[in-house]
């Protein structure tokens, strides 16, 4: 694979056959490709897990440090969501600072993870208003072939549910060498995914491989979790020049609860 | 977090917004073009205490060179708030939100530009806020909408932004700040919305919070109507230079 650009007739071809409700490998347009989660990628990490999702694999780690709560949420402990777009996983990414798409990756993982519920910040207190835990959660895509954003947020959550709590020695700091017996507190029943719907032509589709993405016209990501017997959308953004149209988005929102319970379905079984 | 989700609703008539207005009501609009004489398009657009202005330089060479694309010219957008515009003074600079507000602006105004006309060339939209009171994005956008309007540049119509909130459970327009750290029942869900002026097509969505899917479309309806009174406003903005 170069780092070319998919073609205009590979495009051409996309398009016409996402119309007809066809893709290369015979998926239908919503079907997702295999996926895999394994965890403990590392045993460095508090919490570490690996997401492929056909042949697009990320891993992500989390850690925790004691920091100081925001002055304007005292009786919370925070999240970050960081990470890059290494060259390693892709001869599209480049070194450097992190470009906006890495950018912008990392905070549609951070915002369905936080309004999702399954973090509950105000548990991560250690001394009211002085000391709390900060999570950290560290994406690295290893190979970009489509999708990265939903294979992220999986591999997130993943690392969070394994997440193990640091012991602290006794003037409170942390202690790698003492063995952790605390699970990190989470709502286990909020399992929360994105789901990213790409638009081509007059088609939507999900789960886009690499060359798919590429032809693609306009990308919009719902970040979604369900409480009880309720669905909600904890995110949204829509990505690149193409306007959805209102009835497209009333598409998306009416099939959108299926497709969380199928990949559901699918990622139950490693949890 | 399921107890939350059990809370009692509040009656849609009964539900009282913090600074008064009714559900639908929009903060107090002002819109103004031609506020720096430097720049080839710019104006200001304040939504109650939410103040954005935003200049166009531009269609300019495009450097460094080998950015340019003889197809077309491009739009570039940068968002940032002033650090004195926020309680906690903001590091200058751009940091990732407003690195991401950029392109998501970038991605709402160039469905309506044509910009073959000009290869090799830039169209610099500078957004910067003063005084922020939530909804910073939005009044950003229908501030830089008008910026090219009043540039000149050739463009199919106008782009008009405003955020739909939800309250619990109830769908207010234009959230202010107190309203956006709401913590009752569901919490506040923030919804921002751009549109092509007098369309069905968004070009702008984004969300943080707390939403049912069958609640989305009664969101757009709701900033359809709102973007309706926007789009008034900013045409009195402009026919008022015109007129000059």
């Amino acid at each position: 694979m170069s780092s070319m650009d998919c073609s205009n007739i590979t495009k051409e071809t996309i398009k016409r056959m996402f119309a007809e409700g066809k893709r290369f490998d015979s998926r239908g347009l919503f079907d997702f490709r295999p996926i895999e989660v394994s965890f403990n990628v590392s045993n460095k990490a508090e919490g570490s897990a690996r997401v492929k999702i056909g042949k697009t694999e990320v891993v992500a780690g989390v850690k925790m440090e004691i920091g100081e709560p925001y002055p304007d949420s005292l009786d919370k402990g925070n999240l970050t969501v960081s990470g890059d777009l290494l060259p390693l996983a892709s001869p599209r990414f480049e070194a450097g600072p992190p470009k906006f798409n890495a950018v912008e990756l990392l905070r549609l993982v951070d915002r369905v993870i936080r309004h999702s519920g399954i973090l509950d910040f105000k548990k991560l207190v250690i001394t009211p208003g002085e000391k709390v835990w900060t999570v950290i959660i560290d994406i690295y895509p290893i190979n970009d072939d489509g999708n990265i954003i939903d294979a992220a947020s999986i591999a997130a959550v993943a690392a969070l549910k394994k997440t193990m709590v640091p012991a602290l020695d006794e003037n409170g700091r942390i202690d790698y060498h003492k063995e952790s017996k605390t699970p990190l507190q989470i709502e286990k029943d909020i399992l929360p995914v994105t789901l990213t719907f790409f638009k081509l032509g007059d088609s939507l589709a999900l789960d886009l491989a690499r060359e798919e993405e590429e032809a693609c016209d306009a990308r919009v990501v719902f970040g979604i979790s369900k409480l009880g017997d309720e669905y909600f959308i904890n995110s949204c953004q829509k990505g690149e020049e193409v306007p959805l149209t209102k009835k497209e988005i009333d598409q998306i929102m009416g099939i959108i609860s299926e497709k969380f319970e199928k990949l559901n379905e699918k990622l139950k079984k490693f949890f | 977090m399921k107890k939350i989700s059990k809370m009692p609703t509040k009656e849609k008539e009964t539900f009282k917004r913090p600074d008064g207005r009714k559900l639908a009501e929009i903060r107090k609009m002002y819109a103004k073009v031609g506020i720096i004489p430097n720049a080839d398009g710019s104006a200001i657009f304040a939504f109650g205490d939410t103040v954005a202005i935003a200049a166009v330089y531009g269609p300019r060479q495009l450097h460094p060179q080998h950015m340019q694309d003889p197809a077309t010219g491009i739009l570039r957008v940068n968002y940032d708030l002033l650090s004195f515009s926020v309680y906690e003074r903001k590091k200058p600079g751009p940091n990732r939100r407003s690195q991401e507000i950029s392109k998501v602006t970038e991605w709402a105004l160039s469905p309506v530009l044509d910009l073959k006309e000009f290869p090799n060339t830039v169209i610099d939209v500078q957004v910067y806020i003063l005084q922020a009171d939530a909804g910073t994005r939005t009044a950003g956008i229908n501030a830089a909408s008008l910026a090219l309007a009043h540039a000149g540049i050739p463009m199919r119509s106008l782009v008009c932004s405003v955020s739909v909130g939800k309250l619990d459970k109830n769908l207010v327009v234009d959230l202010n700040k107190e309203e956006e750290d709401y913590e009752e029942g569901e919490g506040a869900t923030d919804f921002p919305v751009a549109k092509i002026a007098n369309t069905e097509k968004y070009t702008l969505l984004q969300l943080d919070g707390k939403i049912q899917p069958e609640t989305v479309k009664k969101v757009l309806d709701l900033a359809d109507k709102a973007c309706d009174e926007i789009y008034e406003v900013q045409k009195k903005a402009l026919k008022e230079v015109v007129e000059q």
